[in-house]
């Protein structure tokens, strides 16, 4: 009985958040705007206009490239900088103390001082650039490299999520397989993949998670930066969704858009996590 | 730990030292260069780089032309206390859910991650309704509330983890001696997993103190948050870039005294050799 009463607190706590959910399911069907407390039920009309614009799934394809690039170079430079912080050197304790910092500043200010810097005509990194001949990059003015420039942005303020996460994991792996390893004379690249990696891989396995899940659904770096600008190219599902809310007033509408990302990151998480607890229990 | 499990430990260290000082090139200049934002006096804000009369006006604005010590006390007393709230109620679950076999656990387990997944902006639309009807709208109460679906899954999940990789058989020899579920849990398994407990302690700090969609849309006058605030000098007419920097760099303050407190607990007290060994 005691797992029940120990898990009742956290069910009380997060169990208010599927009235707004199911609120907010309610709202699809209408044609509730920002203007106005009154609404008609109006069926799967937002439904249909969502999906069978193509603007809709322009937003998909960039939510998607945003979420795959950004979390994929966080994982495997995560998990490298951690391996690299986990030695005993005096610069590697320096570097575990301050390569969170990024981290702990807002992503609106974050994004904000990235633009900053890589303004083409003031921004500091012009300098550095222009030495090496890529003196008229313009980063996220420029369509090309705008989702690239926003990338950039995400991998600065989450790859410390990665790595305090997989120098946790790191710290608590048991020392005694390793020893064996060595009197085997394994080679450091088969020690990393035949214990570290499968020991860690939990620890990694959450890491993932939520940085798919936020990753999906970022907004703040997005809009601080570009808008989804310049044009549509970085404009994302949930950039997509608040524009069409407080932008065009049209609140209803923007709620199908949100209502897919919601099972999209549920579905992602659903086939991580099983594909995962199905590959504990074989080598188990 | 040394460097016998590392993928890397093929490298030369000075390939391994030149790497790392790479990656803390690109992940510090920019925290650099919002500290000379900070000090750079408006006037001086894109003519020069370097080489400029540093002022203290930017932090005297700050706290001058705004309420921005009571945002800060604001951010502060609601992530502390939403942290709290997350720690008292979820590490006992990551517990039951890390060393129980149960009917549903995934399901369960699952569940609390779930409510994660839907995006910010749907779920304040409708709570902002539901909260004007239970007057949370612009209350500590209510902020606390909404920043659980920030730290409470995060913390779970982080923790649930440790509390799996923890031998059984210590607890099992514990509750032969006769102590009861909840004298075990703080004997053994609870001082066993500080590592976990306090990087995902950390990292819920660092998330409910930076949110910014949840407290700018259901805080208000009362309760706005300095990562709210910071951004409110930027809507003025004129953009203060170095007030923004000098506001960003003193709300980190509490979040970096945090992580250096902690950095004591997260480097000793890990290489217990109990664990799994």
């Amino acid at each position: 009985m005691q797992p029940f009463i120990a898990l009742a607190p956290s069910f009380l706590l997060t169990i208010g958040i599927l009235i707004p959910v199911i609120v907010a399911i309610f709202y699809s069907f209408t044609d509730l705007t920002l203007r106005s407390s009154e609404f008609n039920i109006i069926g799967i009309g937002n439904f249909v206009d969502t999906f069978t614009s193509p603007d809709f799934w322009h937003s998909v394809s960039i939510t998607l490239g945003y979420a795959f690039w950004a979390t994929g170079i966080e994982m495997v430079l995560g998990l490298g900088i951690a391996l690299l912080l986990n030695e005993e050197n005096w610069l590697s304790k320096f570097l575990r103390l301050v390569l969170i910092f990024p981290l702990m500043i807002a992503p609106v200010i974050g994004a904000l001082v990235w633009q900053l810097m890589t303004n083409p005509s003031a921004g500091i990194l012009r300098f550095p650039l222009s030495w090496i001949g890529l003196g008229g990059f313009r980063w996220s003015a420029d369509s090309n490299y705008a989702l690239f420039s926003v990338i950039l942005i995400d991998i600065w303020i989450y790859t410390p999520f990665v790595v305090i996460l997989a120098l946790a994991g790191l710290r608590s792996l048991p020392k005694s397989p390793y020893e064996a390893a060595l009197i085997d004379g394994g080679s450091a690249w088969f020690i990393f993949r035949n214990l570290t990696l499968p020991m860690l891989a939990p620890v990694l396995l959450i890491a993932l998670i939520f940085r798919l899940m936020t990753s999906l659904q970022e907004f703040a770096i997005i809009f601080a930066s570009t808008r989804g600008g310049p044009g549509d190219r970085t404009l994302s599902v949930a950039i997509a969704a608040y524009s069409q809310a407080f932008s065009f007033y049209n609140l209803a509408g923007s709620i199908p858009m949100l209502l897919f990302l919601w099972a999209f990151i549920y579905a992602v998480c659903f086939i991580l996590i099983s594909y995962w607890r199905k590959a504990q229990k074989i080598s188990l | 730990m040394k460097q016998e499990g590392n993928a890397l430990g093929g490298l030369g260290s000075a390939a391994k030292t030149f790497l790392l000082i790479l990656y803390a090139l690109f992940a510090l200049f920019p925290l650099l260069w919002m500290l000379i934002l900070s000090f750079k006096p408006d006037s001086e804000m894109f003519t020069t780089t370097f080489i400029f009369t540093p002022t203290l006006e930017n932090f005297r604005a700050v706290f001058a032309e705004s309420d921005f010590l009571r945002t800060l006390w604001n951010n502060l007393v609601v992530s502390v206390l939403a942290v709290g709230l997350s720690l008292v109620a979820g590490v006992p679950a990551a517990y039951a859910l890390g060393r129980f076999d149960f009917k549903g656990k995934e399901d369960i387990a699952f569940t609390l991650l779930s409510f994660k997944f839907a995006p910010e902006i749907l779920v304040i639309i409708p709570l902002y309704l539901i909260y004007q009807q239970l007057h949370l709208i612009d209350s500590i109460v209510g902020l606390i509330w909404v920043y659980q679906l920030i730290s409470l899954p995060l913390l779970i999940w982080i923790l649930r983890g440790f509390f799996e990789d923890l031998s059984k058989d210590m607890e099992a020899a514990a509750q032969l001696d006769g102590y009861s579920w909840w004298q075990v849990f703080f004997k053994m398994p609870l001082p066993l997993v500080k590592p976990g407990l306090v990087a995902a302690g950390l990292l819920c700090f660092i998330f409910c103190w930076n949110a910014f969609t949840f407290a700018l849309l259901l805080g208000g006058g009362n309760t706005r948050t300095s990562t709210v605030s910071m951004t409110r000098f930027l809507a003025s007419d004129t953009v203060h870039y170095g007030w923004v920097a000098a506001a960003a760099l003193i709300c980190a303050l509490p979040e970096i005294i945090l992580a250096l407190l902690i950095q004591k607990h997260l480097v000793r007290g890990l290489s217990f050799g109990v664990v799994k060994g």
